[in-house]
């Protein structure tokens, strides 16, 4: 056994009202690739950063190689061989490669040596990368990848990544993670940050699984089935959500030949997109971020107005509409991003139930709000959907990100929807209340609503849609039943491996 | 070192303590400006917020307290409804004149017909002329997207151009030997905002200022378009999400406080002003956009603001006439309160804790 190349013991911090790491203690040895297992706030992220020198332990101590370790900014941690790639990039987009990753450094050498080093490294990690091509123009996977040779470059003894594939196609996973067991096979450390357990069974060797910012256990993944894992994490059995058997009825919303410019100048257009979903029918879109989805929710819920009528609900063209119009009809929609656009973060619940639901429950009258209707509506919301917050009067941006999923989702289910369309509607959410969101969706078209789920997550629409369609660059491809499809045929609907063509050159 | 804390909700306390704080911080600093300039600073800050309620004189202050807080009162109640929205109207002062003209122009066409319904003629032109002054930055904002806080304040120099062309031209008092400024509506009945009951200060637009108060009061708290309104501003995106129209409100709100503005503009000339002169206006427009926010764009808090305004103002002349203030401290010690307002505005978002000093 050989001595670990970081040690970490009884670390513990605290903000208020909240611990979000309690004594903490394990180790990672040379070229290993430890994972960091836990739900959303269990504490992996304060962790890390403690490790990358952005937060200081209240407690504990961290041992590098044997000698004691307290970075008090990154660029210590950095000094000392540790690197970080983050889930939201740092990266200019009108700048190129080369000069993204030149401003990371203390000491640039001039741009063409530079140049040369990022070939050298993406030609030896197999992480194709062209050093001049402006990093507005490029995916997400390879945008990626432009962060993990800035970590590279520094030769580092320790690679933290955080939730890597979220952004990835199946076909790019396989090639990072390629990449990260040549850095292992080379004795480097990687600590892996995921919830997503059958990548973490396929690459890593060890786990150590945090839960309400404790260690409750370590496994080895590949000697552990996913849902003993995903039982460690939450602490409790899990429920599969049930999809009862269902009759498919007429269709309920049908686009045909649908484009729309995107009202941002870096949004993606929607081209030509044709789709027809039925009554009762769950319809999986998916696709990797930035790809037309925020963009389609948004042509879908009205606030995009479409003036042909490419759009019909129940056969009556409603391209026209607004928002409100189309919830009058029956067409609801949950948007991605919780706060500032589901809901309004600084305004109580009691106002945010209002703000969808003024037209469908009736909670005005000649203009006048019915303030009781309306706190009585978002009383319903939160019991019906567990929504752990002392009451409606509290903000919205008071409330964690999965009760507030819980309540955007539960305030659009409860209203009947005959069609509905939401995006990501498990984002950020923990494993229970991803499972409750879910069981409400399925629920909800087994009660003969037609329901739309735009996901960047594969294993929840093989879960909960009967059909598939990817989103690639504003284009959606021909809906194909789930059963059928097997997740290599997904990455490839999905557009494959983006950027695969700068490896040929 | 001191931390920022972002609070998990707003300060209900805070959001109404800080307006309170923020008079009481004035009046410490104000105090201590008095005291550096070799005034008391006690016997300054009782004749600034004592004495025109309360002094010796107050049966002629006090009334003076309504002619000025009146239109404040009235311009920022409209101004707040679109602030909330973040719809920044900056050229009231600019409805207000053009309010003014119009009101006027209607009485002084007609001179010297006496009749019951010019008074009410008049309120309706002022309204219409605020309105539709307030209408050119709405509708260039709604069809280019300009910036309605340039176009607004720009738009102020060039009523004030008009104001001055109208004083020395068209409206000018054929009677008045070739001085500027038009005929006196103080001395037109049909035409004159006269007070209500006589020696309180107490005229139509003090009744229109109350009104509007209830008015706004009932539109944010109980009205869908006041959530429309507090939506747009707190969250664009949720609001638009929510089927609200941007444009239609960009008009709603500008129109709405463009015809107050104006309201108010006719109201001071037809009232206490008396004519169209050149420099008829003293920049309520402006002081206005203060009263707003003293006010925490609530409408009770405007009334409470404008009345505080008002107050300040006339303390403040008392000040520089009896104890010899010059202007600029006055007008020092008013943006003081300003400053201090915003600044403890970050207490309703935010708590102060103190740490030991090391990085966070």
């Amino acid at each position: 056994m050989t001595a670990p190349l970081l040690s970490l013991t009884g670390l513990t911090k605290a903000y208020p009202g909240v611990v979000a790491n309690d004594d903490v203690s394990f180790d990672i040895r040379p070229g290993e690739v430890h994972a960091l297992l836990g739900e959303n706030g269990a504490g992996k992220s304060t962790l890390v950063k403690m490790i990358y020198g952005l937060v200081k332990p209240d407690s504990g101590q961290m041992l590098l190689n044997g000698v004691a370790f307290a970075p008090t900014e990154p660029r210590a941690a950095r000094a000392d061989g540790i690197a970080m790639v983050f889930q939201h990039f740092s990266l200019f987009d009108a700048l190129n490669v080369a000069e993204n990753i030149a401003l990371g450094m203390e000491m640039p050498p001039p741009m063409r040596d530079l140049a040369r080093q990022i070939r050298s490294v993406s030609e030896t990690y197999g992480l194709p990368l062209d050093p001049y091509r402006t990093v507005g123009d490029l995916s997400a996977g390879e945008r990626q990848r432009v962060e993990i040779i800035r970590c590279l470059l520094q030769d580092p003894k320790l690679l933290i990544m955080d939730e890597p594939t979220s952004v990835l196609t199946p076909q790019e996973v396989q090639i990072l993670f390629e990449t990260l067991r040549k850095l292992k096979s080379e004795g480097t450390s990687i600590l892996y940050i995921s919830h997503k357990l059958e990548e973490i069974r396929a690459l890593c060797d060890q786990a150590t699984i945090l839960r309400l910012g404790k260690n409750v256990g370590a496994c080895v993944p590949s000697e552990t089935s996913a849902r003993d894992m995903a039982e460690m994490m939450v602490g409790t059995s899990l429920q599969t959500p049930e999809r009862s058997g269902r009759a498919f009825g007429e269709p309920a919303i049908e686009l045909s030949g649908l484009s729309a410019a995107s009202p941002s100048e870096f949004g993606t257009a929607l081209k030509n997109i044709h789709l027809s979903v039925r009554k009762g029918e769950v319809m999986g879109i998916g696709g990797v971020a930035g790809n037309g989805q925020d963009e389609l929710l948004a042509v879908l819920s009205g606030e995009i107005p479409e003036p042909s009528d490419a759009i019909k609900l129940m056969g009556q063209p409603i391209g026209r509409l607004g928002p409100n119009q189309r919830r009058a009809l029956g067409l609801l929609a949950a948007p991605e991003e919780r706060l500032g656009h589901a809901a309004a973060p600084d305004m109580s619940l009691t106002e945010n139930a209002l703000l969808t639901g003024a037209v469908r429950e009736g909670l005005t009258s000649g203009g006048f709000l019915r303030w009781s209707a309306a706190r009585g509506f978002a009383e319903n919301i939160i019991q019906a959907f567990d929504v752990r917050t002392p009451g409606p009067d509290n903000a919205a941006r008071a409330l964690s990100g999965g009760n507030l999923q819980k309540f955007v989702i539960g305030r659009e289910v409860l209203q009947r929807p005959e069609v509905l369309v939401v995006n990501q509607p498990t984002w950020g959410v923990d494993a229970a209340a991803a499972a409750a969101i879910r069981q409400a969706l399925l629920d909800l078209a087994a009660k003969g609503a037609a329901i739309i789920v735009i996901s960047q997550d594969l294993d929840e629409l093989m879960e909960i849609a009967d059909s598939f369609a990817a989103l690639n660059e504003g284009r959606l491809s021909a809906p194909r039943p789930t059963a059928e499809l097997s997740i290599d045929e997904i990455g490839l609907m999905m557009g494959g491996a983006h950027g695969m063509e700068v490896a040929h050159v | 070192m001191i931390v920022l804390e972002k609070r998990p909700q707003p300060s209900k306390l805070w959001a109404y303590g800080t307006p309170v704080l923020a008079v009481l911080l004035t009046m410490i600093f104000g105090g201590l400006l008095f005291a550096a300039l070799g005034k008391n600073p006690v016997d300054a800050i009782r004749t600034i917020f004592f004495d025109p309620v309360f002094g010796e004189f107050a049966f002629y202050y006090r009334p003076q307290l309504l002619v000025k807080g009146a239109p404040l009162v009235l311009i920022a109640i409209g101004l707040s409804l679109g602030f909330r929205a973040g719809i920044w109207n900056i050229g009231a002062e600019g409805q207000y004149i053009i309010g003014a003209l119009c009101g006027a122009g209607v009485a002084l066409a007609v001179y010297p017909l006496e009749a019951f319904w010019l008074f009410p003629l008049m309120i309706m032109a002022g309204a219409l002329g605020g309105w539709a002054w307030a209408m050119i930055p709405a509708f260039l904002k709604v069809r280019f997207g300009t910036n309605e806080i340039l176009v607004s304040l720009m738009l102020v120099y060039v009523a004030e151009q008009l104001l001055a062309s109208m004083a020395l031209g068209l409206l000018r008092n054929p009677d008045g030997f070739g001085f500027p400024g038009s005929r006196n509506l103080q001395q037109y009945p049909s035409a004159h905002n006269a007070e209500l009951i006589a020696g309180t200060g107490m005229h139509l637009g003090v009744v229109f200022a109350l009104i509007a108060v209830i008015f706004a009061y009932v539109l944010l708290s109980r009205h869908m378009l006041g959530f429309q309104i507090k939506l747009t501003g707190a969250a664009p995106r949720a609001a638009k999400f929510a089927g609200v129209n941007p444009a239609r409100l960009i008009l709603v709100c500008l129109g709405t406080s463009g015809a107050l503005a104006g309201m108010a503009g006719l109201f001071e000339v037809a009232g206490p002003a008396g004519q169209v002169s050149i420099d008829f206006n003293v920049g309520y427009g402006f002081t206005a956009i203060i009263v707003a926010f003293l006010g925490r764009l609530n409408p009770i808090g405007i009334l409470l603001a404008g009345g505080l305004m008002a107050l300040t103002y006339i303390g403040g002349e008392i000040a520089q006439g009896q104890l010899g203030l010059p202007a600029a401290a006055i007008d020092l010690f008013q943006g003081m309160l300003l400053f201090f307002l915003l600044a403890l505005d970050v207490l309703t978002n935010y708590r102060i804790r103190l740490r030991k000093g090391e990085a966070a």
